[in-house]
């Protein structure tokens, strides 16, 4: 099975907002960089892209052939994704305990595992 | 013979359907092939005897067939490719080839990736046997809305890739937790007096007992069903609710009481002090004749330091009212945060009608009516209401 996990960051801190980053420990923000790098070299993992801030994005919809575009994300900002990779493994308590593993579980965030449908 | 194919249903149906979705990786045929086996059973067995082995000859019809099945339906093709190896020709099936994968299934069926709901819902449908009018019936939800739950919850272990496995050691404890949840949670449904489904959270407590001799908490909640089961007759008459203290203990199942006490032993054998084993320890006190509350008391104190839990305090403090008086009772209770609970008032209502505290107790029951839905629960809460009346 192939699932993508979808890292929400909600509260968590990351080295793109400075001054919530800061408050962290030097240790704390030791372990974050250091848990990412883990999980990109486990085996089965394909590292994403990271996201720049949901403050960032721009939403874009279509409505009877004109494009809509409005400033910032469909979810609501604490709810956008932040990141995301995609695990390859037996079945899904393995990839529940990957991403449980993802910091910003454990930060005020949350990490959604969902299937990749796959033909 | 119904009753033979009745009872070969219930014996059977959980093992036959657990090894068909071991063996065809899929929940909706495996379901499917089981249903056909049984209703070959119903035509035929009639006609030529119940066959020596039952379960044999179900796990072979119901097999053979998923594999008819299969190669019948063309979208299915590509799953026929998974069954052509290990034999799969028709013939009969040496029960060995399947072994026993109930608890795989159960730990599928109640685990935490699907809502508590689906989890019971699909328990009670394919370790059960329940069909999903009586599963709908037994939570007062529409049909559509059980069978649309049942769809749901298949689709998401089969799309989502929830493992058919008993889980290895560091995941078991919580999954096991969950799993015990599921099934007292079905108990504690039919304890409200739907007695079929009180009776399959037995059958499911029974047959997790055999299948983890040696979980003490497995022993420890088919105890504590048991326990309370042996009451079921004595909780009501005519209709209305009896307190524990008030039953009278003639109509208690002492055959029921002695298979609690002796899975109870067993789960202390195996060193057990869990939640279940604790709250079963305490449900066997209660059916002594003569109560040790102090002992009673203890016991609620190790379930509530275990549990954390205030509502566990508030059973604690009933306790300590038997052997140390009201007043000392009170006291725990006036430390609970329990909000608008309606356990909360009725206790503290009971405990100050107990310190002559009359219109404090009137206040407090009154509360408690209040919150409780309508029933048996609320006549008795009125009843108490009435006798302080009438005492002034």
């Amino acid at each position: 099975m192939k699932y993508m996990l979808l890292i929400h960051q909600g509260t968590a801190a990351t080295p793109r907002s400075p001054g919530e980053w800061e408050k962290l420990s030097a240790a704390e923000r030791q372990a974050v960089i250091d848990d990412y790098r883990a999980i990109t070299q486990t085996p089965g993992v394909t590292a994403g892209l990271q996201l720049a801030e949901p403050e960032t994005a721009t939403t874009v919809r279509v409505q009877d052939g004109t494009t809509l575009t409005t400033d910032g994300p469909f979810a609501e900002l604490k709810e956008a994704i932040g990141g995301y990779l995609v695990f390859e493994a037996e079945h899904l308590d393995a990839a529940i305990e990957l991403a449980a593993r993802v910091p910003a579980a454990r930060m005020g965030g949350a990490v959604e595992v969902r299937p990749v449908v796959e033909w | 013979m119904v009753a033979a194919l009745e009872q070969a249903f219930r014996a059977h149906w959980g093992r036959v359907l657990a090894a068909l979705i071991a063996f065809l990786g899929d929940f909706d045929l495996a379901e499917e092939a089981t249903q056909d086996a049984f209703a070959i059973a119903a035509q035929r067995w009639p006609r030529d005897g119940v066959p020596v082995n039952p379960r044999t000859w179900l796990l072979t019809t119901a097999r053979n067939r998923a594999i008819d099945r299969i190669r019948r339906d063309r979208k299915l093709a590509a799953k026929a490719r998974l069954l052509e190896p290990p034999g799969a020709k028709e013939d009969t099936v040496d029960e060995a080839d399947f072994p026993d994968e109930r608890l795989e299934l159960l730990f599928a069926c109640c685990h935490p990736a699907l809502s508590i709901e689906a989890q019971v819902a699909l328990t009670l449908r394919t370790l059960g046997g329940l069909s999903t009018e009586e599963i709908a019936r037994a939570f007062l939800v529409a049909d559509t809305t059980m069978a649309q739950r049942l769809v749901r919850a298949k689709r998401k272990i089969k799309a989502a890739g929830i493992p058919f496995r008993v889980p290895p050691a560091h995941l078991l404890p919580d999954r096991l937790a969950a799993v015990l949840a599921v099934v007292y949670l079905i108990f504690n449904e039919g304890y409200g007096g739907r007695a079929q489904v009180a009776a399959e959270a037995l059958e499911l407590g029974r047959a997790l007992a055999e299948l983890m001799p040696d979980e003490p908490e497995v022993h420890g909640l088919l105890a504590l069903m048991l326990l309370h089961d042996a009451r079921a007759a004595a909780r009501f008459e005519d209709d209305e609710l009896v307190l524990l203290a008030d039953q009278d203990a003639s109509r208690w199942d002492a055959h029921e009481i002695a298979q609690g006490r002796a899975a109870l032993d067993r789960a202390l054998a195996l060193r057990g002090g869990g939640p279940y084993v604790l709250q079963a320890a305490i449900a066997s006190l209660h059916a002594d004749e003569q109560r040790d509350w102090p002992q009673i008391a203890a016991l609620y104190g190790e379930l509530s330091r275990v549990t954390g839990s205030p509502v566990v305090e508030l059973s604690r403090a009933v306790a300590v009212a038997e052997h140390e008086g009201p007043e000392a009772a009170l006291r725990i209770v006036e430390r609970l945060d329990l909000g608008e609970y309606r356990y909360l008032h009725s206790t503290r209502g009971e405990l100050l009608r107990r310190l002559g505290r009359g219109s404090e107790a009137r206040r407090e029951l009154e509360l408690a009516l209040s919150g409780s839905p309508a029933g048996a629960e609320r006549r008795l809460l009125a009843r108490r209401l009435a006798e302080l009346d009438a005492r002034g």
